[in-house]
């Protein structure tokens, strides 16, 4: 499908993200400070000039749950600490709305006006810090750049990309619920009134036309709808009025948002298009994801005290019981990159695995994230066999030998 | 009027593309076909009026380079003289099957040789004339396979140019047996119509530009061409002139699907159906009379089936 959907996809989701963990902050009653600085870590991350870069290359869209270990990532570049459950909650929240607002654009090229609706409202959350409202503005840039002059039809392909990415998922979200925006059985509601989109007529008028073109006869029809025209376009500039509200903050308002697990899928299809869908850890998305976040430059906090939980639940026990109650087909497998700048050639990761005989990879406390390294696995004379074939899928790596293989000179070694 | 008979339900959701619903129908043997694309998967199944669905069948797009299973953008049934051969289109390339799906007889793959990195390449717009079986691209050229009347040995006759931007759908209708009545309709995302007249070599009689928005959907008649666009218009042009004779204000949103019943003839608005909160990907006529239709949409796991009363 369209190889330009990834930063519209992840630039929205990472809108909405930033909604409900500023939503999260309030309730929990972080300190002002501390809740800034979060969220500044986070845009800061985000919408980092190299990152940006890697995000904004013409490129397939990965897999959902690649796409979470992004996400994990972001929201851990900050003092915050979520749990899997909480990590799952706040992906989840996310994904529906963007559907929503994917799906509710009038015009498939109003899919950028709700981008802009996003970074409008980061820009809000982050006022204080002009360094990172230099970094959004120039994003905006890019944006205007690549998606200003693609056509009806371009938009139309990313729509459907988009759409196809989030087949199938009817999550219920409560604020959703509440609204009337979502039915019980998690599809959304589609109104047939209101403004048609811009450029769009409002439709029950037939008109006929002579050889000549002048037109000889018009006649009217009663429309299922109940609409009218659209008042005016949303603006694509830097600054103005979008008009559009999709993407604009629905969690203003202190309410709590749970989501309702849609329960077994009845779609054996959709499982089977799962199954067949690649292995979270082929190397093709794990070397997008490596990219991704190797681009992704984060900050230790100065001091490991200052890092603190955030609850997407109301309580902790509701935090425990939603890990333990999440259906099985609705996981997301965390994949746990540790991925550091790494070298060129075939990316390599620490991905913590059920122990390989004797041979488990750990990160020593020394290495830091501003160090260059490559992480080569050194085989010793306590290998087995297994490790041969769970290194299978990392050609480069896989040694031919079963003695150790010397490390180049500078890496380090790990025991 | 029509009302709503029983639904089909599928085994996965229709995907959000365009002309996302192709039927076959068997009258011999009282038996329609239905196809949906799901998105790496397409579903083929076969319904008989008053029982369950007889048969079911998934296909697949052929395997290639790349990051994940390749997207099927349309698969479509084209009836010839001596056979009928099922179309599936795809970000690769074209396969073509015998009409149950059970036998690729062909497989045609797509050459993205001057395709930018930033260009999506992808096969999308199927329809028979005569012997022939023409395959939109990407690019705005047409692909021509001449088809023989049994076996695999099918040909790439032809290219046509007369698109720049990727083709949405294309039309075809018998020819009467005159010289210059056209036969085919190519339409693109730019809104572009081209009108073709078929033969061992395929001639472009007329062009219908655009006006700004991608035309979807598109059938020919009579020598009139029915377009539906991404504003919500439908129009009627005579298609040896390029007159416009209608223009519809037919929807509130892009038209996805458009199909016309060959043996009824004028422009009236009989009928208005709303499926509740369903985006709609794909409508056919179940039947030349235009007594029967049915719909996808986007997200649903069932073919939503209307007849009239």
């Amino acid at each position: 499908m369209s190889v330009r959907t990834l930063p519209l996809l992840f630039l929205n989701l990472g809108g909405e993200m930033l909604y409900i963990l500023d939503q999260r902050l309030r309730a929990q009653n972080v300190p002002g400070d501390k809740a800034r600085k979060v969220l500044n870590d986070i845009v800061s991350t985000m919408f980092n000039r190299k990152f940006m870069e890697e995000l904004f290359k013409p490129q397939e869209l990965y897999s959902k749950k690649a796409l979470r270990t992004v996400y994990d990532r972001l929201a851990h570049a900050s003092i915050i600490r979520l749990n899997q459950a909480s990590m799952d909650k706040l992906y989840d929240l996310m994904t529906v709305a963007f559907k929503y607002q994917v799906l509710m654009c009038p015009r498939p090229k109003d899919v950028l006006l709700v981008t802009f609706n996003h970074l409008d409202a980061i820009k809000g959350l982050i006022r204080d810090s002009p360094a990172i409202l230099n970094q959004v503005d120039e994003t905006f840039q890019q944006l205007t750049e690549v998606y200003g002059g693609l056509s009806a039809g371009e938009f139309q392909l990313i729509r459907q990309t988009l759409l196809i990415f989030f087949q199938d998922l009817h999550i219920r979200v409560s604020i959703f619920l509440k609204d009337r925006v979502q039915n019980s059985n998690g599809r959304f509601v589609l109104p047939v009134s209101g403004p048609v989109p811009w450029g769009t007529e409002v439709p029950g008028l037939i008109r006929m036309f002579n050889s000549k073109g002048e037109e000889v006869k018009t006649v009217e029809f009663k429309h299922g709808g109940n609409y009218v025209a659209a008042p005016k376009e949303g603006s694509f500039e830097l600054y103005g009025d979008r008009v559009l509200k999709l993407g604009t903050n629905m969690y203003s308002v202190n309410r709590p948002v749970e989501t309702h697990m849609s329960g077994a899928s009845k779609n054996l299809a959709s499982q089977t298009q799962e199954s067949i869908a690649p292995n979270p850890l082929a190397k093709e998305e794990l070397n997008f994801l490596a990219r991704l976040l190797g681009g992704m430059e984060t900050k230790k906090p100065s001091d490991p005290e200052a890092r603190f939980r955030l609850n997407l639940f109301a309580t902790e026990e509701e935090e425990e019981q939603a890990a333990l109650t999440r259906p099985e087909e609705l996981s997301y497998e965390v994949i746990n990159i540790q991925a550091t700048q790494v070298c060129a050639g075939d990316y390599t990761s620490q991905i913590p695995l059920p122990t390989c005989n004797n041979l488990e990879l750990r990160r020593p406390p020394l290495l830091l994230s501003n160090q260059h390294v490559t992480i080569v696995p050194v085989l010793t004379n306590r290998t087995s066999r297994g490790v041969k074939s769970w290194l299978g899928s990392w050609g480069s790596l896989r040694s031919r030998t079963r003695r150790g293989r010397a490390p180049a000179r500078g890496t380090i070694c790990l025991p | 009027m029509f009302r709503r008979e029983r639904s089909i339900p599928l085994r996965g959701s229709a995907a959000a593309l365009c002309n996302n619903l192709s039927v076959l129908q068997l009258p011999v043997r009282n038996l329609t076909h239905f196809g949906v694309v799901h998105g790496p998967s397409a579903q083929l199944l076969s319904f008989a009026p008053e029982g369950l669905p007889l048969a079911q069948r998934q296909l697949h797009a052929k395997e290639g380079a790349g990051v994940s299973p390749p997207l099927i953008t349309q698969v479509h049934w084209c009836v010839l003289p001596f056979r009928v051969l099922l179309v599936l289109t795809s970000h690769r390339g074209i396969q073509m099957f015998e009409s149950d799906g059970s036998i690729m007889v062909y497989w045609h793959a797509l050459d993205s040789g001057d395709a930018s990195p930033v260009q999506a390449v992808f096969a999308r717009g199927i329809a028979a004339s005569g012997h022939f079986i023409c395959v939109g691209t990407w690019s705005g050229r047409v692909l021509v396979f001449d088809i023989p009347a049994k076996g695999p040995n099918i040909v790439l006759s032809e290219e046509l140019a007369g698109h720049q931007t990727p083709i949405t759908d294309i039309a075809t209708e018998p020819t009467q047996g005159q010289d210059c009545v056209a036969d085919m309709v190519t339409a693109d995302d730019s809104g572009l119509l081209c009108v073709w007249r078929s033969g061992p070599e395929f001639k472009l009689l007329t062009r219908i530009p655009g006006f700004g928005v991608p035309c979807p959907s598109v059938q020919l008649w009579q020598g009139t061409v029915a377009a539906g666009y991404g504003n919500g218009q439908v129009r009627l042009y005579e298609a040896s002139t390029g007159t416009l004779h209608v223009q519809i204000n037919a929807h509130a949103r892009a038209i996805c699907a458009l199909d016309l019943a060959p043996e009824v003839g004028k422009v009236e608005h009989c009928h208005g159906e709303c499926v509740p909160d369903t985006q709609v990907c794909g409508a056919r006529f179940c039947d030349p009379s235009g007594s029967s239709f049915a719909v996808t949409g986007y997200d649903l796991a069932e073919i939503l089936r209307f007849s009239s009363m």
